[in-house]
């Protein structure tokens, strides 16, 4: 109860500062509008491929879980201009809950992603994906799952880094292989076999794929199960990597 | 209020590939009453923050043991994080955030009520001079306007205890007289304990009633200003002769007595006319060497007596001035890192 009081109050504290720069509203609505419009007609000629049958019922879940990894990584920037400025600090010296401190400022990242998604399905079914409905909401969650796991692990990132100039190389470390290797772009069947075997590797590969699953509504596939075994771990693992982070007495 | 005994903390640093282990805090004994008012005083690096951030909870000792306001800040770290206030160098409220929202924030994570907080932030900002800018963002603030917000956010939930680091670092000479006047309004407006760090000379001397002398890690010194300045350096007695040719007999004389353990007249320095040395409370003793003086016939142009200043003091206890040992220290270190300690050999050169 009180770890949840805890909680709101940092995501809410977020939320104002967020809210009052309208920049950050304006680009994370329109971030996913212009994927889809500049990037969804070029998938066009190969819906056949695809083997759907339009473009964006493959295009918006991929989306979907390039928004909830990539705009998540992205997330620790902000906690290091709060960290310089001494607001951890401050807030650490309080008997609230380090976990807390964390948990509230994943809930502000997993709100601006669930509008996202919102934005995206929205206009996905407008475009004229289909899709079942159920599934479509166990995606949206297994993208939350998703976007917290690297939502925290960009808030560890930042704290144990703290700045801006270390941590941008390593995110676009590991964001260039994640974004390659997961089929959210074009799916991995249309390499040849040793660069799917590769991407066998990649978690978020599993994931892309179980989402994508989870929008056709067919539950009991395999991909639903390597997609939703892999978000919960990274999920886990994440959250204690951002934890113990916030608890450490350097940081 | 507060008591440590052998607070260590070592921090390892990486130069190269060459890995050295820092010990930025060396064994630390502090002991501060209810009410009291306590300068921490030390160059940069000399290990105040690192002790402060212990006392705090925010830094796990690497060995030693401390309990503040009746709790040991390893194993009740919670209930010590209740009972105190701490404002940091950096302050805590972000820059574009508002005063009021934050300071509000702040309160509710010790558990307050949103309405208790917003009222008791609003009494803050009366008594800090703050009135009117529970709206404004701190980057719309002047440097004074800031710290005082950072204090009213230390001081939310009426802790008993507050720590201040640095208070008044970077500040201009007006705003700077203005937050003494807040810092001294805390013990006597509400009582409170107040644990300062600081490398002001002057702040030291103004605000506490005791003061701690920290230098590479290590307490050198602890007492009243008052005291540290009369028992260690002694008062500066300067003659200015009339004829050369008393120099020798007026140095004998004032070397005389001049302070015990520090070399009699070897401590008296001899320039043109002038002679001074160091006298244990001068104000005592200059009757009697003027009496001494004139039944030698000696004559004086005139005579100065300087009380001694917290530099002197620190010079005394540590062989170099303060303005010394922070030039010789690299100032470089964030907030979360611990500056690291002035190396003695680096001070040696500058010397």
């Amino acid at each position: 109860m009180q770890f949840l009081r805890e909680s709101f109050i940092v995501f809410r504290r977020q939320l104002r500062m967020n809210l009052r720069n309208p920049a950050w509203v304006i680009i994370g609505m329109l971030q996913p509008v212009m994927y889809l419009f500049l990037f969804g007609p070029l998938l066009k000629p190969l819906i056949g491929q695809l083997g759907v049958e339009n473009e964006y019922t493959f295009f918006v879940p991929g989306m979907l879980v390039q928004l909830g990894i990539f705009g998540a990584f992205f997330a620790g920037f902000s906690l290091i201009g709060e960290w310089r400025e001494g607001v951890i600090e401050a807030e650490r010296v309080t008997p609230a809950s380090r976990t807390a401190l964390l948990v509230g400022r994943l809930v502000r990242d997993l709100l601006q992603l669930l509008v996202q998604a919102g934005i995206l399905v929205g206009l996905g079914y407008l475009l004229g994906m289909t899709g079942s409905a159920r599934g479509i909401v166990f995606g949206v969650l297994l993208t939350l799952l998703v976007g917290g796991a690297c939502a925290a692990a960009s808030n560890a990132l930042a704290l144990t880094t703290k700045s801006e100039d270390v941590m941008a190389p390593v995110i676009n470390m590991v964001m260039m292989p994640v974004l390659l290797l997961s089929g959210i772009l074009l799916p991995m069947t249309l390499g040849p076999q040793w660069l799917q075997s590769v991407s066998d590797w990649m978690p978020f590969k599993w994931v892309t794929d179980g989402v994508r699953t989870s929008f056709s509504g067919d539950f009991a596939r395999d991909p639903m199960l390597y997609g939703t075994a892999w978000a919960a771990v990274l999920f886990v693992l994440s959250l204690w990597w951002g934890t113990a982070t916030f608890r450490r007495e350097n940081a | 209020m507060i008591q440590a005994r052998g607070l260590v903390q070592t921090f390892r640093s990486r130069e190269g590939r060459k890995k050295t282990e820092v010990r930025a805090v060396d064994g630390v004994d502090l002991d501060v009453a209810e009410g009291e008012v306590v300068g921490f005083l030390g160059p940069n690096g000399a290990g105040k923050t690192t002790t402060l951030r212990m006392l705090t909870t925010l830094l796990r000792p690497t060995e030693g043991t401390a309990t503040v306001a009746g709790f040991d800040v390893v194993t009740q770290s919670e209930q010590v994080r209740r009972s105190i206030g701490y404002v940091s160098q950096t302050g805590g409220a972000f820059s574009s955030a508002r005063a009021g929202d934050e300071v509000v924030d702040h309160g509710m994570l010790y558990g307050m009520r949103g309405a208790d907080a917003t009222r008791r932030g609003k009494e803050l900002f009366e008594q800090l001079d703050l009135d009117g800018l529970w709206t404004r963002m701190p980057k719309n603030m002047s440097g004074g306007q800031r710290r005082r917000l950072d204090i009213a956010m230390g001081l939310i939930h009426d802790p008993t205890l507050v720590f201040l680091d640095e208070p008044t670092t970077g500040l201009d000479p007006q705003a700077r007289a203005n937050l003494w006047e807040h810092i001294a309004d805390l013990r006597r407006r509400r009582g409170a304990t107040v644990f300062l760090t600081t490398h002001y000379l002057d702040e030291a001397d103004h605000l506490s009633d005791r003061i701690v002398i920290i230098d590479h890690g290590r307490i050198v010194a602890s007492d009243s200003a008052e005291n540290l300045k009369a028992n260690i350096s002694g008062d500066l007695v300067d003659l200015e002769l009339a004829s050369a040719g008393d120099v020798t007999s007026a140095a004998r004389r004032l070397g005389s007595m001049a302070e015990p353990g520090r070399g009699g007249a070897e401590a008296v320095e001899v320039d043109g006319f002038h002679v001074r040395a160091r006298v244990a409370q001068a104000g005592r003793a200059v009757p009697g060497l003027l009496a001494d003086l004139s039944r030698a016939d000696i004559t004086l142009e005139s005579i100065e007596v300087h009380r001694p200043t917290l530099d002197d003091v620190f010079l005394t206890l540590t062989g170099r001035s303060l303005r010394d040992a922070q030039e010789t220290t690299t100032d470089g270190a964030g907030p979360g890192e611990p500056a690291p300690p002035a190396t003695p050999a680096l001070v040696r050169q500058e010397q």
